[in-house]
C-alpha cells in the first residue's frame, strides 16, 4: 500500500480570523463597520427617545400646509397661500439660478484671468496675480456683504428718479440702476400663441429654434471639416453659420411680434420690465469673482502642464499665438483643468447657501430659514436641505464626469 | 462632510436633551448663573451699553429672575439670539428662559412646546416710512418694498395684511434689527415693519428721528412675553410669578424707593405676602421668602422698569397705553398673591 500525503488542507479555524493575514484585514473592517453601525443606531435611538421625551415627533406634513409668507423673487407662481413645499421649490429654483449663473461667469473670469496671468505683458500678468490673491484669500461671505453694501449705499434709490429734475435718470431711458436691483426692458410677444400675455410655449419655441440652429451649425462645421480633410481646402462657413443662427430666430420674433416692456417708475418702485434684484446681483457677482480666482489657478496649472515643446512646435508650423492657445494648448490643458473645476462648481452651489446674508430667497432661506422657523420643524427641514444639496452636488459631479470622460486622453 | 454634520446634529440633539433631565432650577443654582436669551440689540428692550452692560426692558425681566433665584441681579449670562435662532436655543437648553420681545401665539405655545409665562408688553405691528414719501396710511403702500425681520410673526402678518387689502409689496428679508435699520436708511426698502415698540426704539437711534413717521395702522396683536420650555412647570412658575411680582408691585405701590421700609411689615396683607413677611409663598416656589423683594429691588417695579427704559422721558418715548395697570385702564393684571 502506498500512502499519499496530501498537502495540508486549508482548514479554517476561528483564530485565523485574527492571526492569518489573509483574513485579518477583513475581520477588522467588519468590526469597524459594526462599531459604526452601532454608534449610528445609538445616536438615532437617542434622538428618537429625546424627541419623544420632549413630546415632539418627526413628520413631514407641514410641507403641505400654507407657507403664509411672501418671497421677493419667484420663478414659478407663488403667493403666501401656497404650500411650504411650493416655497421650497421656489427656493430650489432660485438656488439653481444663481448657481448656474455663477458657474458660467466664474468660468469666464477664471479662464480669462488664468490665461492672462501667463501673459508676456508684465502689467497684465501682475494685475491678474493681484486679482487672484486678493479675491481667493478673503472669505466669500465677506465679498457678498461688501458688494451688497456697496450696491445699496452707492446706487440711487428709486425715489431719486422721481420729480421734474431727478437726481438720477435712466440709461437711454431703458435701464434703471437702483439700489434695489437693475431694471431692464423685458421681452414679450404681442401676438404669441396663447394670448397677449404669452404662454411659456412661446419661449420654449424660441429655445427650440436656437437649439436647432446650434445643431445645424454643428453639421455645417462637420461637413467643412470633412471637405478640408479630403481636399485640403476649407470652405467658407462664416456667413452660412451666421445666417443659420440669426435668420430663423428673427423670423420667429417677427411672427410672434416680439416687443419690449420698458421699466417705468410707478409709485414706490419701477414697474414693468425685468428686475434683476440686488441680492441676486451681489450673490452672483461675489460667487463669480471669488470662485473665478480659484478657477484661474486651475487654468494656469493646466496650461503650464502642457509641455513647452508643444507651443514651440505649433509656432514653428506658423500658427499664430492665439490659435496656438485655442487649438494646441487649451485642448490638452483641459484634461488637467476639468477635474478640479468640478470641485469649484460644487463649491459655488454650496456657497450659494450664504444667500440669506443679503436676503436672497434660496432654498436655505425659504425651507431652511422661514419655513423652519415658522413651523419649528428643524430636524425635518435640515434633513431635506442636506438631501437637496447632496443630490444636486452628485448630479453636477456626475454631469461633469461625463464631460471629463469625453475630453480625457483616450487610452486604447 | 455631510455625514459628519448629520452625526454632529444628532449628537447635539441627544446631548442637549440629556442635559435637561435635571430640573432647570437645579441647573441654574448649580451653575450660579441664569442663561437668558435676548435680542441681538434693540435699544430700550435689550442692548449692551457703552460698558458692555446689558440694559433694557426685557433685560430687566432676566435680572429680576436672577435676583429671585440666585440673589444676584448681575448673575445673568445674556445670550443674543436672532428671530431664527431663539426657539432652537430655548428648546435645546442653551438658555433657561427667553425674554426677547417674542409674540405669544397658539402654535408657539402648543406646537413648538413652549410655555409663555405672561405678557410684559402688549404690542402691535406697525409701519415706519420716511416722511418725504408723503404716505399717511398703510393702505397706500401698494408696490412698496418692505424690510422685514425674517422668522417673526410680523412676516406672516404682513403677508396677511397685504393680501386682505389686495395690494402688492416686495419683501426684503433681514436677519437682525441693525441690518434692517441700515437697509431702510439706505433706501433699499421704502418701509420698515415690526412691532410698534421696536419701530419707536429703532427710530430713536436715527440721526434725525423726525424725518420718519409711524403709520397709524396697527395690523396685529403682539403680546410679547418671556417664555420657557414645556415640561418643567416649577421653573415656569418661578418666571411667571417673578413677572407677576413686578406687575403687582406697581399696583400696590411698592417701588425700589420704599421697598426697604415696606419689607419690615405693613398693614396690607397682600404686600406682606408679596414681600415675604407673611405666609410662605417663596417656599412654595422652592425659593426663600424674600425672592420677590429681591426681584423688585433689582430694577424696581414694572412701572419703574418701563419709565427707565422705554417710557416717555426716554428717547424711545412710548406711552403706557395698553401697558398701564388695569386700575388705570390698561391690560396689566397680576393674579393675586395668595
Amino acid at each position: 500500500m502506498t500512502t499519499i500525503t496530501d498537502p495540508p488542507k486549508g482548514e479554517f479555524r476561528l483564530s485565523m480570523l485574527l492571526y492569518d493575514t489573509r483574513y485579518r484585514s477583513m475581520t477588522l473592517q467588519v468590526i469597524a463597520a459594526l462599531v459604526l453601525a452601532l454608534a449610528l443606531a445609538y445616536l438615532y435611538r437617542n434622538l428618537a427617545f429625546n424627541l419623544r421625551e420632549a413630546g415632539l415627533n418627526i413628520s413631514f406634513e407641514f410641507l403641505g400646509s400654507p407657507a403664509g409668507y411672501d418671497i421677493n423673487q419667484t420663478l414659478i407662481e407663488y403667493d403666501s397661500q401656497s404650500s411650504n413645499f411650493r416655497a421650497a421649490m421656489v427656493g430650489i429654483l432660485n438656488t439653481l439660478l444663481v448657481a448656474f449663473l455663477a458657474c458660467v461667469t466664474a468660468t469666464v473670469f477664471g479662464v480669462l484671468a488664468g490665461v492672462l496671468r501667463l501673459s508676456n505683458n508684465w502689467l497684465v500678468r501682475k494685475l491678474m496675480a493681484v486679482y487672484v490673491e486678493v479675491f481667493r484669500n478673503i472669505p466669500v461671505l465677506i465679498w457678498i456683504i461688501i458688494i451688497f453694501t456697496i450696491m445699496t449705499a452707492v446706487m440711487p434709490s428709486p425715489s431719486a428718479f422721481r420729480g421734474d429734475d431727478p437726481d438720477s435718470s435712466m440709461l437711454f431711458n431703458l435701464f434703471a440702476f437702483t439700489n434695489r436691483g437693475v431694471y431692464v426692458p423685458g421681452p414679450y410677444f404681442t401676438h404669441g400663441i396663447g394670448g397677449e400675455e404669452g404662454s411659456i410655449f412661446n419661449w420654449l419655441l424660441a429655445i427650440a429654434v436656437l437649439v436647432g440652429s446650434f445643431f445645424a451649425t454643428r453639421a455645417v462645421t462637420h461637413r467643412a471639416n470633412n471637405i478640408q480633410e479630403k481636399t485640403g481646402v476649407r470652405p467658407k462657413t462664416l456667413w452660412i453659420n451666421l445666417a443659420i443662427w440669426f435668420v430663423p430666430i428673427i423670423l420667429l420674433c417677427l411672427l410672434l411680434g416680439l416687443s419690449w416692456d420698458v421699466p417705468v417708475l410707478k409709485g414706490f418702485n419701477f414697474g414693468g420690465g425685468l428686475k434683476v434684484g440686488g441680492p441676486l446681483i451681489a450673490l452672483w457677482f461675489a460667487l463669480s469673482i471669488y470662485t473665478g480666482a480659484f478657477i484661474a489657478e486651475n487654468v494656469r496649472a493646466g496650461i503650464l502642464s502642457v509641455s513647452k515643446g508643444q507651443t514651440e512646435a505649433a509656432s514653428a508650423l506658423g500658427i499664430r499665438p492665439r490659435r496656438v492657445m485655442s487649438l494646441v494648448v487649451l485642448p490638452q490643458a483641459l484634461r488637467v483643468i476639468i477635474p478640479p473645476l468640478i470641485s469649484q462648481y460644487l463649491n459655488i452651489t454650496k456657497n450659494s447657501s450664504l444667500a440669506i446674508a443679503v436676503g436672497y430667497a434660496d432654498i436655505t432661506a425659504t425651507l431652511g430659514g422661514i419655513t423652519l422657523n415658522q413651523t419649528g420643524r428643524a430636524i425635518e427641514c435640515v434633513l431635506l436641505l442636506m438631501l437637496f444639496y447632496l443630490v444636486i452636488s452628485l448630479l453636477i459631479s456626475a454631469g461633469m464626469n461625463v464631460y471629463n470622460n469625453t475630453i480625457k486622453l483616450k487610452e486604447r | 462632510m455631510k455625514k459628519s454634520v448629520f452625526l454632529g446634529a444628532l449628537t447635539v440633539a441627544g446631548l442637549a436633551a440629556g442635559a435637561a433631565a435635571a430640573t432647570t432650577l437645579e441647573d441654574v443654582k448649580a451653575r450660579g448663573k441664569l442663561n437668558c436669551g435676548v435680542t441681538t440689540g434693540l435699544v430700550g428692550f435689550a442692548a449692551p451699553d457703552a460698558n458692555g452692560e446689558w440694559n433694557g426692558f426685557d433685560v430687566a425681566v432676566c435680572r429680576a429672575v436672577a435676583a429671585a433665584v440666585l440673589g444676584d441681579a448681575s448673575a445673568v449670562e445674556f445670550v443674543p439670539t436672532t428671530g431664527k435662532t431663539r426657539f432652537t436655543a430655548l428648546a435645546s437648553g442653551e438658555i433657561d428662559m427667553l425674554a426677547r420681545n417674542t409674540t405669544w401665539t397658539f402654535s408657539r405655545d402648543v406646537d413648538l412646546k413652549f410655555e409663555f409665562v405672561g405678557v410684559n408688553y402688549y404690542d402691535g405691528q406697525g409701519f415706519m416710512i420716511p416722511k418725504e414719501l408723503g404716505v399717511s396710511s398703510a393702505k397706500d403702500l401698494d408696490g412698496a418694498t418692505v424690510c422685514i425681520q425674517t422668522g417673526t410673526t410680523t412676516e406672516l402678518n404682513l403677508a396677511d395684511f397685504f393680501r386682505a387689502n389686495n395690494i402688492s409689496y416686495e419683501p426684503v428679508p433681514i436677519e437682525t434689527n441693525a441690518e434692517a435699520q441700515q437697509q431702510y436708511l439706505a433706501g433699499a426698502c421704502d418701509v420698515y415693519t415690526t412691532d410698534a415698540s421696536g419701530l419707536a426704539a429703532t427710530r430713536a437711534t436715527f440721526e434725525d428721528p423726525t424725518a420718519h413717521v409711524l403709520l397709524p395702522e396697527i395690523i396685529s396683536k403682539e403680546p410679547l412675553g418671556p417664555l420657557v420650555r414645556h415640561g418643567d412647570n416649577e421653573w415656569g412658575d418661578i418666571v411667571r410669578w417673578t413677572l407677576n411680582a413686578l406687575i403687582a408691585a406697581e399696583e400696590y405701590g411698592v417701588s425700589s424707593a420704599n421697598i426697604g421700609e415696606l419689607a419690615s411689615g405693613t398693614d396690607n396683607p397682600e404686600i406682606n405676602r408679596l414681600l415675604g413677611t407673611e405666609g410662605t409663598l417663596g417656599e412654595m416656589l422652592g425659593l426663600d421668602l424674600e425672592w420677590a423683594k429681591r426681584a423688585i429691588m433689582a430694577n424696581g417695579n414694572y412701572g419703574e422698569i418701563f419709565a427707565k427704559n422705554i417710557g416717555e422721558t426716554t428717547p424711545i418715548g412710548l406711552a403706557r397705553g395698553l401697558n398701564a395697570q388695569w386700575t388705570d385702564g390698561g391690560l396689566l393684571y397680576s393674579p393675586p398673591f395668595r
